[in-house]
């Protein structure tokens, strides 16, 4: 049933948590459409001060903010499943040596 | 009164301990780790000492644990450690000890041996079946034959191979053959019987061949399983020949052979009859065999294992009774040989300890005589004796890495405590990094005392575990930093909302359509688009999506690096004022620190003091009467400080930035400037007149004994200490070097005027170009924290961009993976690479500029005769190999 030994099950254990928190909350950051990330996006190279290019300019922004968000948080969700996998593994390794193994 | 402040005062004590008392004084003291001892039989060797008996029996001892640990190793038995501290057993224990493990020394020797005894039966037994077996085979052919082979191809004497199929060869090789052949009646083959290595078989059939010339035929067949050798313990392929042969000669040379070849023989009986009883009975006694062989095992484990029970407590007392002998060597046997002197270095302030461990020790061993503890006065460098607590001793090792401090000055330690990490964040600035160090720290600090009970023998996890304090405050005070700078990851929290604002005049769709041809970017001027609230702490958000944001971060980190490296040593100058106070040195205070502190003073917190007034005074939204105050007419500091030097000023109006400032910097330049010859010549001159002055009131007693003028630098001198000394003060020829700037010789009453004045030269040059290119130095602050940012910036849009640049909700997968390489990226590159050269610049500033300001560091250590570190050692070379 041990997929990993020690050291790489604490270390997925470990990258997991962190990025279940790290992604959640760039998830709410994309969400509440900070400025921040406004460089992070996927836009188009170009857009033209026309008013049609600015209308769509507004519309991509939203909707990259959005996809943004979601990814952020299905990424976290797997981070979850991550973490019950390394954790299980981890208290396994744990057991088989009886003891804390570092 | 001890602190971290500056060292402990010691004292040097002699020592007299009844000769009976001795030893248990000595463990007492060893159990308290206080006191120092000192050699007084230098010139004898290990041979000549009073106890070299006892260390001898007590090597002796520590052998015969080593072996019995050895076997317990091998045997894997889990050899448990209680944690227990026993004292040193008194001598007459010694014996027990001693008489145990003779014994159980021998015992286990005696199992060992008869084991290994009994494993060369077993396999002699086992060759002997598989001979047994093997050659039934052979004989059996035999009998499967018909008279009339008068063909006897295959000759008899050939050496035939891997025999397949059966031949003619194979005629009636015992048997009839002759009787076949008829009158051609040669005696009976004889044959014999035996077990080879495999390796060596085609070398002895080829032997056999040349040697008999053809004339003995032999038949083998491989043993399967590996045998065990009992020497060795490796497993070895084995083979079963039979040679046969005719004639006693023969016999002679193919027994020979064997013997050469080392290959075992056995007797094997002819008739089948025989061999099969033969088998049986070896069978039976290789049962019998396994089962002594068990027990054997079994009688040698329970030994181990109780002995592995007390393993560990044995060896403690074995090295605290050799550790005492080894110190009652240093002692000096007193006239009457009835009490042994010892001289010791103890601190003052544990005079009263050692008092009460000595009565404990005297008590101990039932003696009536209380021992002695004398005070002596010397003119000998105490050594250095810092009290650490588990917090404070990872900063001490990082000043004691540079040199021990000198006796009773100051240590930059306590101060190191706050200045270094601080240090660090100023380079390190990013709080999403600092969070990771920070639970790191906080997890072994937390976690201390279980990790420092596992012992690990990995030097690494040694280091960051010794510097978990360390490692914890600087990611605090990182953290600290890059709330200021404003840096998560590379990226801005905007949490009070930025100054700044798009205002109508910037982004409006026709300035836009104007730019957008010709600039790319658009600028907001803070005349209109910054309200006057600045952001409430740290840098304003709004940097980060600006293309500027380099040359406005490079001047702030630039000048803040200035101020900070001023400060600093200002802060070194400063505490070099204590030294001096407390050694006496007057001289050192006209001549050395006043000037120093004029020229740092004048010309470096100068340039701070326009740096401040440059940030207050001067502002992009200065309009109107202000005019001359805003962005225009700010003149660089670096410029002006440049000019101000070399006395260089044009007639711009603009280039002031004060009234009378130009008057004041020339007044400035030009006292600081005096300070150099003040530096340089007034000291030899006053030494000078103050050593006449000594050689004139001495008159022409110049003995040893007359005192002589130290033209110290840096060190403090034990004549001028404050500690007890005999009211004659010509004893005191302090004949010792001083420390610091490449220590002179003191000849006597010689006094070098050339020489006093090269070191001089050498310390005003060193002090006057040091605050130059000290004060230069300290801008890494800004180069190792653009560098951070910039490499966190980097990871960050050329690795994590590309699993946020997706349309679709596929880019989750990929941002979980990218995530996993961007993390494993950040800790390697960004908090362990980063933070290791972070670390080492600060070190690097500790020990170059800011210590050089007033650090000695020509002490030695107080190493204290301490079982707790004694036994730490032993078991760390005991480890290491």
């Amino acid at each position: 049933m041990a997929l990993c030994g020690p050291k790489l099950s604490l270390c997925c254990l470990l990258l997991s948590i962190w990025g279940v928190i790290q992604l959640a909350l760039m998830g709410v950051f994309f969400y509440i459409k900070s400025v921040a990330l406004v460089e992070d996006l996927p836009l188009e190279e170009e857009y033209k001060p026309t008013e049609e290019d600015m209308k769509n300019f507004y519309g991509d922004v939203d909707r990259a903010y959005s996809q943004n968000a979601f990814n952020c948080w299905i990424a976290a969700c797997l981070y979850v499943g991550t973490f019950l996998i390394s954790a299980q593994q981890f208290y396994m390794n744990n057991k088989s040596t009886s003891g804390t193994a570092f | 009164m001890s602190s971290l402040f500056q060292s402990e005062e010691m004292t040097l004590c002699q020592l007299f301990l009844q000769s009976e008392a001795a030893y248990s004084c000595v463990s007492e003291l060893g159990e308290l780790g206080l006191a120092q001892f000192r050699d007084l039989n230098p010139g004898t060797n290990a041979f000549q000492r009073k106890f070299v008996n006892e260390v001898r029996r007590c090597d002796e001892m520590e052998r015969k644990l080593r072996y019995l640990e050895k076997e317990i190793k091998k045997d894997n038995i889990p050899m448990l450690d209680t944690g227990e501290n026993p004292d040193a057993p008194q001598p007459r224990e010694m014996i027990d000890l001693e008489a145990t493990f003779e014994k159980l020394e021998s015992e286990l020797r005696e199992v060992n041996q008869n084991y290994e005894a009994l494993k060369r039966n077993f396999l002699d037994l086992t060759e002997l079946r598989h001979i047994l077996r093997k050659t039934q085979v052979f004989f059996d052919e035999v009998c499967t034959l018909t008279i009339n082979m008068g063909v006897v191809a295959g000759t008899p004497g050939g050496v035939a191979q891997s025999p397949s199929t059966p031949d003619d060869e194979h005629v009636g090789l015992l048997s009839e053959e002759g009787m076949g052949r008829g009158q051609t009646a040669s005696a009976k083959l004889g044959f014999v019987a035996g077990v080879i290595l495999r390796e060596r078989l085609p070398s002895f059939e080829r032997m056999l061949w040349r040697a008999c010339r053809g004339n003995v035929f032999l038949r083998q067949a491989e043993i399967e399983t590996p045998l065990e050798d009992p020497a060795s313990g490796d497993s070895v392929y084995k083979t079963v020949f039979i040679i046969f042969f005719q004639g006693d000669q023969l016999k002679a040379k193919v027994k020979k052979i064997c013997e050469g070849f080392r290959a075992t023989l056995y007797p094997c009986p002819d008739s089948p009859a025989e061999r099969r009883e033969m088998c049986m009975g070896v069978m039976t006694r290789i049962e019998d065999l396994n089962t002594v062989l068990s027990q054997t095992q079994d009688h040698r484990h329970r030994v181990l294992v109780s002995a592995a029970k007390n393993i560990k407590t044995w060896f403690i007392k074995v090295r605290k009774i050799k550790a005492i002998y080894h110190t009652l060597n240093c002692f000096n046997v007193d006239v009457t040989e009835k009490c042994l002197v010892a001289e010791c270095w103890i601190p003052v302030a544990d005079l009263d300890n050692i008092q009460l461990a000595l009565r404990r020790g005297t008590e101990r061993a039932g003696s009536s005589v209380p021992p002695i503890l004398n005070r002596m006065s010397t003119t000998q460098e105490p050594p250095t004796y810092h009290r650490v607590n588990k917090f404070t001793r990872g900063f001490q090792n990082l000043i004691d890495a540079y040199g021990i401090a000198s006796y009773r000055e100051v240590n930059p330690a306590p101060y190191t405590i706050i200045t270094f990490p601080f240090l660090f964040a100023v380079m390190f600035g990013d709080s999403g990094h600092a969070l990771i160090m920070l639970s790191f720290g906080a997890w072994m600090v937390l976690c201390e005392n279980s990790l420092a009970k596992k012992k690990s023998k990995n030097e690494i996890w040694n280091i960051f575990f010794g510097g978990r304090y360390i490692i914890l405050l600087m990611g605090l005070f990182s953290f600290y930093t890059g709330l200021i700078y404003n840096d998560w990851f590379s990226k801005s929290l905007n949490i009070f909302g930025s100054a700044w604002f798009a205002n109508n005049q910037t982004y409006n769709n026709l300035e836009i359509w104007k730019h957008h041809e010709t600039e790319k970017d658009l600028m907001l001027d803070p005349k209109n688009a910054y309200s006057d609230k600045p952001y409430p702490i740290g840098l304003d958000p709004v940097w980060q999506v600006a293309e500027n944001k380099i040359n406005f971060l490079n001047t702030y980190k630039m000048k803040i690096s200035i101020i900070l490296g001023v400060i600093h040593m200002l802060f070194g100058v400063l505490l070099s004022l204590w030294n001096h106070v407390y050694f006496k040195r007057t001289v050192n205070i006209l001549c050395e620190f006043i000037p120093q502190l004029i020229f740092l003073t004048f010309l470096f917190l100068y340039l701070c003091i326009l740096m401040f007034h440059k940030w207050i005074w001067y502002g992009a939204n200065m309009v109107g009467a202000n005019k001359e105050y805003d962005e225009q007419h700010a003149p660089s500091i670096l410029i002006t400080f440049i000019n101000m030097v070399l006395f260089k000023y044009s007639d711009d109006p603009n280039e002031f930035m004060f009234s009378g400032q130009k008057m004041l910097q020339m007044c400035f330049v030009v006292i600081a400037l005096i300070c150099v010859p003040w530096m340089l010549f007034i000291k030899p001159f006053v030494l000078q007149s103050q050593h006449k002055k000594q050689m004139a009131a001495n008159g022409g007693a110049h003995g040893a004994g007359a005192p002589k003028i130290n033209p110290d630098f840096e060190s403090g001198e034990t004549s001028e200490l404050p500690t007890p000394v005999d009211g004659n003060n010509s004893a005191a020829p302090a004949a010792h070097s001083s420390g610091g700037g490449g220590g002179h010789g003191e000849h006597g009453e010689e006094f070098e005027m050339s020489e006093i004045f090269i070191h001089q030269g050498i310390h005003t040059i060193e002090y006057v170009l040091g605050s130059v290119s000290h004060t230069a130095s300290y801008l890494r602050l800004w180069a190792l924290s653009l560098a951070h940012a910039q490499l966190s910036e980097v990871l960050w849009s050329m690795v994590m961009r590309i699993g946020l640049a997706q349309k679709e909700y596929y880019g989750a997968v990929i941002l979980f993976f990218i995530f996993g390489a961007w993390a494993i990226l950040t800790v390697s590159i960004l908090v362990l690479m980063e933070g290791l050269s972070a670390f080492l610049h600060t070190l690097r500033l500790h020990w170059v500029e800011f210590q050089s300001k007033f650090y000695t560091g020509a002490g030695y250590s107080f190493t204290p005769f301490d079982f707790h570190e004694m036994l730490a050692a032993a078991e760390a070379a005991d480890e290491g190999d």
